[in-house]
């Protein structure tokens, strides 16, 4: 039981307590670390559980954030209401955003779900609606920084259980049949686009709500919702935490989006060292963190039982 | 007549750039028999396969199961209708545990629909499913990850997933192929039982001596075109499909 609860329980407390130990430049730094983690997850889930390569992540949180900030800015709705509806409506609109491109497999859903957020951003100047290049700011942020930071650490903690629950429910096996053989999955009277649907919309769900906290975290919108990072980081997390593992994307955002504020000091030289940390990585440990710690713990514990 | 037929094939063509996968091909299947498909290799047997669950569509032509038109439909709702096939390249889930294949046709619709909630444990019908298609469960086979799984078992796996969709006619593409002879006489009688319990089967094979021991009747390929049709002896004493089999005959 112990065995099966520590490392559970370490990863709760370490989430839970570090906050409390570090100052609040740092503490902000967690708060988007939280965010990039959601989006790993959302990652890791429709990569590893549905076959789905998904560079959607700018998209989601561009949705959510939008969302939410709009119906603050003009509807002057508080963000107890803006994140909820955004996390749900964002989701809905993305995933809608997405269907048509489900028939697509691989690299080739990657790409398409890459481009639209490079859409949007189009959109947005060319149109020069919901604040244009400028944005929108004065929104409402959070009344303290205790309430930012545990907000986004508990829907970090709830989403990660909850998901590693579902991969092993009905519609998760239904889902890793698809990503193994989905002419299978078909020749079993299962419509594939339905459950590929309801997949996107469930990582749709942790990138928008992760947008909706951002724009009231910065208390402003603007096209760098948009941005690649929110893309690129998330498979960066993913590939150094453990592909598959849930935890380790999580966990690998927690490392990289911190040590990226660490190397912030080098100026735009950050982007290389951050690279050849990845190839490190990548080299050297392919199979990621958590699956190596995995192993080693299942091991250990082999090793103490003779 | 046409009450009994389950499945009415009629004039089928399709063909693949240049190619003529399959030509005006036609035929009947009653309720409770078992059907062989033979012929050379590329003759169009799969493709044949492909078009009658709905996985390509074909250029000409219309599939009736049960006089309805499925033609047009997805090969999910044409799956739902009772129409169940296996696959000639095998394809398990190969990262999920051998009972846990079962669970993705034990949750569709037909399934679900058939067992009107009363299905009980899923896990637990996975694996009354997978001991009755031979799969040992003392030996804990069942628990092992398909990926890791021999051929035969591959194989059986693959009929498993077919019965678990409770069907009324299965399509078992070359399940013989690449097994011994002992994996092969083991797997007959669950043949023979499926039939007794009143499945109907199409059978494609190159196992000729053993599908005529199961089949009522035997339609015979040869690009694309149906050559012959009729019982297994008549079949094969067929000039026709002599020459398809062996080659024609020239006289030095």
């Amino acid at each position: 039981m112990a065995y099966l609860l520590a490392p559970r329980l370490l990863l709760i407390m370490g989430l839970l307590v570090v906050p409390l130990f570090v100052d609040m430049y740092w503490q902000r730094v967690l708060c988007s670390a939280g965010i990039y983690a959601l989006l790993a997850l959302g990652f890791d889930f429709l990569a590893e559980y549905a076959g789905l390569v998904c560079l959607g992540g700018a998209l989601f949180i561009g949705t959510g954030g939008y969302i939410a900030g709009l119906l603050n800015h003009y509807f002057h709705l508080p963000p107890l209401l803006t994140i909820p509806i955004a996390t749900v409506a964002g989701a809905a609109f993305s995933t809608m955003v997405l269907i048509p491109c489900l028939r697509l497999r691989g690299i080739y859903f990657a790409i398409i779900s890459f481009m639209f957020p490079l859409f949007a951003v189009f959109i947005i100047i060319a149109l020069n609606v919901f604040g244009g290049t400028e944005g929108i700011s004065a929104l409402d942020t959070f009344p303290s920084i205790w309430l930012e930071l545990y907000l986004i650490l508990a829907a970090v903690l709830v989403s990660l259980f909850a998901i590693r629950r579902l991969v092993n429910e009905n519609m998760g096996i239904i889902l890793r049949g698809v990503k193994d053989n989905d002419q299978a999955v078909r020749a079993s009277g299962i419509s594939i686009t339905g459950y590929k649907t309801r997949a996107v919309f469930i990582a749709a769900l942790l990138g928008c709500f992760g947008g909706a906290y951002l724009s009231h975290l910065y208390g402003w919108l603007g096209l760098s919702l948009f941005a690649m990072d929110f893309s690129i980081l998330p498979i960066a997390a993913t590939v150094m935490g453990g592909m598959g593992s849930l935890v380790g994307p999580v966990l690998g955002a927690f490392i990289l989006t911190p040590m990226s504020e660490a190397l912030r000091g080098f100026g735009q030289l950050r982007v290389v060292l951050y690279c050849l940390i990845l190839i490190a990585f990548m080299v050297y440990k392919p199979e990621g963190i958590m699956n190596y710690l995995e192993r080693k713990y299942h091991q250990f514990e082999k090793w103490e039982e003779v | 007549m046409a009450g009994d037929s389950i499945l009415q094939v009629k004039k089928l063509s399709k063909s693949f750039g240049g190619v003529q996968a399959i030509m005006n091909v036609s035929f009947e299947l009653a309720k409770g028999q078992i059907l062989g498909v033979i012929g050379p290799n590329g003759s169009g047997k799969t493709t044949l396969v492909n078009l009658i669950t709905g996985f390509v569509k074909p250029d000409k032509g219309e599939v009736l199961f049960n006089g309805k038109d499925i033609t047009a439909l997805a090969p999910h709702k044409i799956a739902n209708l009772g129409l169940t096939r296996t696959f000639q390249v095998m394809r398990p889930y190969h990262s999920l545990s051998a009972f846990k294949n079962l669970i993705v046709p034990l949750n569709s619709p037909r399934v679900k629909r058939s067992a009107a909630g009363k299905l009980g444990d899923m896990d637990a019908v996975a694996i009354d499913i997978l001991e009755e298609v031979g799969f040992e469960r003392d030996a804990r086979v069942p628990y092992k990850v398909a990926g890791s799984l021999p051929l035969g078992y591959l194989k059986r796996l693959e009929l498993g997933r077919c019965i678990a969709m409770r069907p009324e006619l299965i399509i078992c593409d070359e399940v013989f192929s690449g097994l011994s002879m002992s994996e092969i006489t083991s797997l007959i009688p669950l043949l023979e039982r499926l039939r007794m319990e009143g499945i109907t089967m199409i059978m494609i094979e190159h196992r000729l001596r053993e599908l005529f021991r199961l089949a009522d009747k035997v339609v015979v390929l040869t690009f694309g075109q149906k050559i012959a049709e009729g019982l297994a002896e008549e079949v094969m004493n067929n000039q026709m499909v002599k020459e398809a089999y062996l080659g024609t005959e020239t006289k030095a």
